[in-house]
């Protein structure tokens, strides 16, 4: 039972970095069909904003020393600025460019982004203590579960709730939600594109950060890569979920950490370090039973 | 012209075919004007260029008298030109409240006067029933009905409904006829109705336009289309002949 209680941890916890992470590049692609592969650099990008810019091994917190109440919206502040500049700088000059011309634009800005930071901080991993008091373990019916699982489950269900809230609620949410589903009728019907498109920007930088901080605080550690495996299976997520669909992402993001979790657990042990191999196969097997995704929109196939 | 969407010498082309040629037609305020022809008549084209999705190749698009043939479609629809389409495209994951209430903030309203807005529109309607239904579960004529409503919440000058009687019974379509009567009568809209049901075209409209093949080949009052070869010849060829009317 214990075992089990672990494992469901395990998953529930991997799952929701997975579904911050395609929530944030969902909710892009949603208002401008661009898979935006800077996504990881952008979380990589919020985890060196708490250090200050050095290429000694020894990384010199700076950000990071401030109490957790104000750190915390500083960072996804710097999260949902990164983002809303890239929108500005970058892709505005783009939103008219076919997605594979927009898609090589993200890579393009991920690299320059990574290489700012690499320039400022040197490609060494630096470790980074934060929050360590959140790493001790919590006993749950007789499992032992480390408080950042439990805090890093609870923060992905509040930041979802607010973000059902805020699409459902207000009138910024419901113009969201409509130009995600069919822009071009969207911005027909009078919905402002530069302003939905910006608050997608921010939400989704927003979404990077929090990322970004669950990521630091568990691993200790900042390292320029640290965005770019998640921004892969976020990606996958995305589309297993069915491209443009938050509700889609989102479960697709805990169905791929729930997988990768009891793999980990219950396959032979000789067959585990091959465990992404089996949850990439089952990747392709959902998608040739769905190609468009568990959760196809009615408008992705067909638009104005 | 002064309180008209028209027309005026409208030619489109793609890759040298030619979809519409010379097209000169009117839509009058209050009234309901039909566009009727065969498959691949141009008519599609022909309301895609009043709604600035096409520009045209030659010729003039005039709002009450002003020429907007270059305006892009939100921009047309700004100055009160609004439309449906054959295939719904109502926003399908939103509730049919969400897709009238999105509308009206879209003209700027707050979130809490675009819902009064919208709650008033489907009572109008008479699809308050559907306000919470998804759009994309609804049946095909309630679809219709609510592609319909979601263009008055852009409180139009002008509504021009492609096919909006598609697949619609009997029953259905004399409810629709109501509603489009309401909209021109009511409302004082002028409509451009585009259907191949051309029953329901001649019970409603008070001037007809015939397409075929790109060129108006003919136009009228509805007694005047009934009674024209030109039109039976364009929608039965040669058998209309031998088997008598059509309309």
């Amino acid at each position: 039972m214990t075992a089990l209680l672990q494992v469901f941890f395990d998953a529930l916890s991997l799952g929701s970095l997975y579904a911050l992470g395609a929530l944030g590049i969902a909710l892009i692609f949603g208002v401008m069909r661009l898979v935006n592969f800077a996504h990881g650099d952008y979380i990589a990008f919020c985890v060196f904003a708490m250090l200050w810019p050095s290429i000694d091994a020894a990384a010199i917190v700076f950000l990071g020393n401030l109490p957790a109440w104000v750190l915390i919206p500083v960072i996804l502040v710097l999260g949902a600025g990164i983002s809303v500049l890239s929108e500005i700088l970058v892709f505005r000059r783009f939103r008219n460019a076919n997605p594979a011309t927009m898609m090589i634009a993200s890579f393009a800005l991920g690299f320059v982004i990574k290489y700012f930071l690499l320039m400022l901080y040197s490609s060494r991993p630096k470790s980074i203590d934060l929050w360590s008091a959140v790493s001790l373990p919590l006993e749950i019916f007789g499992a032992r579960i480390p408080l950042l699982q439990v805090i890093t489950i609870a923060v992905t269900l509040v930041i979802l709730l607010g973000l059902v809230l805020f699409l459902k609620h207000t009138r910024y949410g419901l113009e969201m939600r409509a130009a995600a589903e069919n822009f071009t009728m969207a911005r027909m019907l009078g919905i402002r594109a530069n302003t939905v498109i910006m608050m997608a920007f921010a939400l989704s930088g927003m979404l990077a950060a929090a990322v970004g901080l669950i990521l630091a605080t568990q691993s200790g550690t900042a390292d320029i890569q640290m965005g770019a495996n998640l921004m892969l299976v976020a990606f996958v997520a995305t589309v297993v979920g069915g491209l443009g669909s938050l509700p889609g992402a989102v479960f697709a993001g805990f169905l791929i950490g729930g997988l990768s979790s009891l793999m980990q657990a219950y396959l032979p042990p000789d067959a585990r370090p091959f465990r992404d191999a089996f949850v990439y196969g089952a990747v392709i097997f959902m998608l040739i039973w769905r190609p468009n995704g568990l959760f196809t929109q009615k408008s992705a196939k067909q638009r104005v | 012209m002064g309180n008209a969407l028209s027309a005026q010498q409208v030619s489109v082309a793609f890759d040298g075919l030619k979809a519409l040629s010379n097209v000169t037609l009117s839509v009058p305020r209050g009234e309901v004007t039909g566009l009727i022809g065969p498959n691949g008549a141009g008519k599609t084209t022909f309301v895609n260029v009043l709604t600035g999705f096409q520009q045209p190749d030659h010729g003039r698009v005039l709002l009450d008298g002003e020429d907007v043939g270059h305006l892009k479609p939100h921009l047309m629809r700004r100055r009160g030109i609004a439309r449906t389409f054959q295939s719904g495209r109502l926003f399908a994951e939103l509730s049919v409240l969400d897709n009238f209430e999105v509308t009206g903030v879209g003209l700027g309203l707050s979130r809490r006067e675009a819902a009064e807005k919208a709650e008033a529109m489907l009572d109008w309607i008479g699809i308050s029933s559907l306000a919470e239904r998804t759009a994309g579960g609804l049946p095909y004529t309630d679809e219709r009905r609510v592609a319909i409503g979601r263009a008055l919440m852009l409180e139009p000058k002008y509504l021009l409904l492609d096919e909006p009687a598609a697949g619609m019974s009997a029953e259905e379509a004399a409810d629709l006829v109501r509603l489009i009567r309401r909209i021109a009568t009511d409302v004082g809209c002028g409509v451009l109705l585009i259907e191949h049901n051309i029953g329901l075209v001649l019970s409603i409209c008070s001037h007809i336009h015939v397409l075929d093949s790109g060129e108006v080949i003919e136009d009228g009052p509805p007694s005047a289309i009934k009674a024209s070869e030109r039109v039976r010849h364009a929608y039965m060829g040669t058998q209309a002949d031998a088997e008598g009317e059509i309309l």
